[in-house]
């Protein structure tokens, strides 16, 4: 077996193992270390003769690892004498297959090793690499290559948020009832923030990265699987389906973008798209929250035939909705361009100006895009390109900018009418 | 990322041997089934009624032919498919070689092409 087949066990097995050795051992950092290991071994010893049953070869061999530390260290004696005995003494390591997992268990296990994973604790950076690593089963260059960082600085964070775990004595278990809501809160956002970088790439040359989107996209079906009675869980399942059905219309044969208003809507995936209606029903169970709303959204542009046939009118609606559940100037924003499309270019002008008059988004390229947008609606070309360009040297993103460089020069001459810049 | 469909193919043997415990079969499959929910990976999962109950329509000449199955010759039948949505090819042959199959039974593995990847020769007609 090649080092593919042990990456593809292992992204299979990584949570499961991680969990269950964490329950075994009582140490995060230690589970993940001795997981690792085990890795490491396979990717020598697999090479040589692939084992019956790679999962249980890999639990087996981490579980061993595990116990190699803990006698390792004299600190923990008292510890491993526990463990000897819980386990009866058997050989103690070695011989936990996949049968010693409680099935029962573990899937409560791995929720919370998601929890862990994604504790408030950790810095953002630092939940999302443990996330990807623990959960995921990504490699440290795969972090590294998905997020657009330096290997070493991957380890450095997952390094770091181990020792804090440690150090801030962060349990290992499901979040307390009073606590649920908001500790669940801060998983979907690790896992939204992993979406975003896929389906908008903060940085770098490319605006989309399937791969990355692909990871989060996995890892809230696994929650929705672990949690199916968390709305908001579908409710962001949805969301990332939903957007996920529109890349292969959102970039043209050369990578640049395509506006939602252009895409050929023929390309989009009918069953993601299928998969997403779904998730937002389960979703929409007891009202909807910011995660099911913005779901409810893109299935509205999802199931529309054109952007001249999309309800626009419940778009705005569904905004209003989410800028109260979850207030953020982004939300104003996207609210201003539906009600350019429901209601012109004027009303959503006023929108944008006070957003700008409270300083709410200072230094974000979207202001002044949405703004030069809605001026060039407006014929008012010369402020049009002057916001356009604005937005162009604000923008991270190379393929985003020259689109806006583009459309700054468009907007100086009486060209074809401009387009909400949604997407 | 993509998508792989696991085709299950089997005899008139192993389709037999199955039938002989098909409650057991029946369990551990849907163990199976529950382990890709949860990792995150199953999009579909179908099996199909007995082949004697089908029908093939067979395009060998001008105007196509309607005979009441099973397919004569043919001697591995589609028995059904699970669509998973994995890292690599080699995450959908490990989740395969996970199959609680019958010995004598087969699994192909074959990716999905892409909405993108329309034939050379196709290319500018459009999309269906």
């Amino acid at each position: 077996m090649g080092t593919a087949d042990v990456e593809a066990v292992w992204r299979i097995e990584s949570a499961r193992i991680v969990a269950a050795l964490t329950r075994f051992t009582g140490d995060f950092g230690l589970a993940e270390d001795a997981a690792q290991e085990a890795v490491a071994e396979a990717l020598v010893s697999w090479r040589r003769a692939s084992p019956a049953n790679p999962g249980g070869w890999l639990m087996a061999t981490a579980r061993r690892r595990a116990i190699d530390a803990i006698r390792r260290r004299h600190a923990l004696q008292e510890r491993y004498a526990l463990l000897a005995a819980d386990s009866a003494g058997d050989a103690a390591a070695g011989l936990m297959v996949d049968e010693d997992i409680d099935p029962d268990r573990i899937d409560d296990d791995v929720l919370a090793l998601m929890f862990v994973s994604c504790h408030p604790v950790l810095s953002p950076e630092a939940r999302v690499a443990l996330t990807l690593r623990v959960v995921g089963g990504l490699s440290s260059e795969e972090i590294a290559r998905a997020f657009l960082v330096s290997v070493p600085t991957v380890q450095a964070r997952i390094t770091r948020a181990k020792k804090t775990i440690a150090a801030t004595r962060v349990p290992f278990e499901l979040p307390p009832a009073a606590e649920r809501r908001e500790r669940l809160g801060g998983v979907l956002s690790v896992l939204y923030v992993i979406f975003t970088e896929g389906s908008t790439a903060t940085s770098g040359d490319r605006l989309l990265r399937p791969d990355v989107a692909y990871e989060a996209i996995r890892l809230a079906r696994t929650l929705a699987a672990l949690a199916p009675d968390e709305p908001e869980v579908h409710g962001l399942l949805a969301l990332c389906e939903l957007t996920a059905a529109r890349f292969p219309a959102r970039t043209g044969p050369d990578g640049s973008p395509v506006l939602l208003a252009d895409q050929d809507r023929r390309l989009w995936n009918v069953s993601a798209i299928r998969r997403g209606l779904a998730a937002l029903a389960r979703a929409s169970a007891r009202g909807l929250g910011p995660y099911g709303l913005q779901a409810a959204i893109a299935a509205a542009h999802a199931t529309a035939p054109s952007v001249e046939a999309t309800d626009w009118g419940r778009i705005v609606v569904l905004y209003e909705a989410l800028g109260r559940v979850a207030p953020s100037p982004v939300v104003d924003l996207n609210r201003a361009v539906a009600v350019a499309m429901a209601s012109g270019p004027a009303q959503a002008l006023a929108i944008v100006d006070e957003l700008i008059a409270a300083n709410r988004l200072p230094g974000s390229h979207l202001v002044p895009t949405v703004r030069g947008e809605l001026l060039a609606r407006l014929g008012r070309r010369a402020e049009a390109r002057a916001e356009l360009e604005l937005a162009a040297r604000l923008c991270a993103n190379q393929r985003e900018r020259s689109v806006l460089l583009r459309k700054a020069s468009e907007s100086a001459d009486p060209g074809p009418a401009q387009r909400a810049p949604i997407d | 990322m993509s998508t792989y469909m696991l085709i299950m193919r089997g005899t008139d043997e192993s389709n037999a041997a199955m039938m002989t415990s098909i409650d057991e079969a029946m369990v551990a499959t849907r163990t199976f089934i529950e382990e890709m929910v949860r990792a995150g990976v199953l999009l579909a999962a179908e099996g199909l009624d007995d082949p004697a109950r089908g029908v093939v329509v067979d395009f060998a000449g001008e105007a196509p032919v309607v005979t009441d199955g099973p397919y004569g010759e043919t001697k591995e039948l589609f028995g059904g498919y699970f669509l998973l949505d994995v890292a690599s090819k080699e995450e959908a042959v490990e989740w395969a070689r996970r199959f609680p199959a019958v010995r004598g039974s087969k699994i192909e593995v074959r990716r999905v092409a892409g909405a993108d990847e329309v034939p050379a020769d196709s290319a500018g007609s459009g999309h269906l």
